[in-house]
């Protein structure tokens, strides 16, 4: 699993947990969240996200 | 070789430029001049770091030497520029002249700070740049009680944020409400209630006068002559766009520095974009603007001119004691607000006579419809 962090104001994705509150479910692949997905701390959207770190899963 | 692109100034704007930029052109020499430090940090988060523990050096999501690498940049950082010479296609700098082939006037804005008499004014703090909230971090050891000029966005996040610090938080506005100038009547009360119960203490329909010094901290009079103590007082009344430079060159300035859909200017070969700018008449001081402008002008200094658009963008206000997100009507627009109210949060809508939505306000639990409502509201550029 990975981790995606929005480059305008730090907040991090992290594939594993999701965003259960927008609606993204646990585990939840980056690359399945919606393109309309936008940043929940400051609203910029997928697009300017990007990857900083990969993280094995047991 | 052409003269380089210059940018002046490192903050979001001028950073998403560069990066936008080279999304388009590895190649074309850029030139990043600024007075800060040149690394970048978020400045939406200025405001509600400390509740988050996070010192000014923490806050740098990308240090100077790293995005000079990534982007191929070229950062003269702590440089100040004299003046502008757009018929030169040059700028002075105290440490001497650049050539630009095109220049990104990118300044951002100032404090706007009110005339207040007294001993203790000197000392009213504001925080717009990393550097300034180092010294508001550095000012708060041992503080008790803060006292708030200004019960906008900037200054609701920053007393939210010390109430959950455990200061004591005091906000002055003249406007009868929070927010005045987003939220309507029904939505800023839920929000001022939320605030309150989480420790806030708001005083509205009132200016502050005077700050003097006393033992130990400041003592603020009001425009109706009551007093105040606090140990720090925070300035958040707004923000003016920065136009001298561009003024004293010649350029058109209105509010901010004009500039059309191109992000051009009134001299060639300059653009302007972010909190300095007035695009089509629109000063948008926000993130989601800056980014459209940003990924627009990367296109044009690329070499296929790309006129700015702007969806409707939601302004979201951090302020975890009642989520809040507004997406104001289109400036000038005709219509009314028609709220709903139930204990968890407030609906309110903008909209025109025919019952079209224009815009709106979501505080509480609503703020959830934030995404299903943005993509039905009218674009605004």
């Amino acid at each position: 699993m990975k981790q995606y962090q929005c480059i305008v104001c730090g907040y991090i994705y992290d594939e594993s947990l999701g965003e259960p509150e927008h609606g993204i479910a646990p585990g939840t692949r980056w690359e399945d969240v919606p393109v309309d997905w936008c940043c929940p701390d400051c609203g910029v959207a997928k697009a300017d996200f990007e990857m900083i770190a990969i993280e094995s899963t047991p | 070789m052409n003269p380089p692109i210059v940018i002046l100034g490192s903050g979001l704007a001028g950073i998403s430029v560069a990066r936008e930029l080279r999304k388009l052109d590895k190649e074309v020499p850029l030139i990043m001049i600024t007075a800060d430090d040149g690394g970048f940090y978020s400045k939406p988060s200025l405001s509600n770091a400390l509740a988050a523990g996070k010192t000014a050096p923490q806050l740098v999501l990308t240090a100077r030497e790293t995005l000079a690498a990534q982007l191929n940049v070229d950062i003269r950082a702590g440089s100040r520029v004299v003046r502008l010479l757009p018929g030169q296609h040059a700028i002075e700098m105290d440490s001497g002249r650049v050539e630009y082939s095109r220049l990104v006037l990118a300044l951002g804005a100032q404090p706007i700070r009110l005339p207040i008499e007294g001993s203790g004014a000197a000392d009213i703090l504001a925080v717009n740049s990393l550097a300034d909230y180092a010294a508001f971090r550095e000012r708060l050891v041992d503080v008790k009680r803060v006292a708030i000029l200004g019960g906008g966005l900037i200054g609701c996040e920053f007393a939210n944020d010390l109430r959950l610090a455990g200061i004591a938080v005091d906000v002055f506005d003249l406007a009868p409400q929070a927010l005045g100038r987003l939220l309507p009547t029904g939505a800023a009360e839920f929000f001022r209630a939320r605030l309150e119960a989480a420790g806030v203490a708001f005083h509205f329909n009132t200016s502050i006068a005077r700050v003097d010094r006393s033992e130990g901290g400041v003592i603020l009079k009001d425009s109706q002559g009551k007093d105040f103590s606090a140990d720090l007082v925070l300035s958040a009344v707004g923000l003016k766009p920065e136009t001298e430079l561009a003024r004293a060159a010649g350029l058109k300035t209105n509010r901010g520095i004009v500039a059309d859909k191109l992000l051009a200017t009134s001299e060639p070969d300059v653009f302007a974009v972010g909190d300095c700018a007035e695009v089509q008449g629109l000063v948008l001081p926000f993130v989601l603007p800056i980014m459209q402008q940003a990924r627009a002008l990367a296109k044009t200094l690329a070499g296929t001119p790309a006129p700015v658009s702007y969806p409707a963008m939601p302004v979201v206000v951090k302020t975890p004691a009642s989520p809040t997100v507004v997406c104001p009507p289109p400036a000038g627009a005709a219509g009314a607000w028609r709220e709903e109210a139930d204990p968890t949060g407030v609906r309110a809508m903008f909209e025109d006579a025919a019952g079209n939505p224009l815009g709106f306000a979501l505080v509480g639990d609503s703020v959830k419809d934030k995404q299903a409502l943005a993509t039905q509201m009218p674009a605004w550029l």
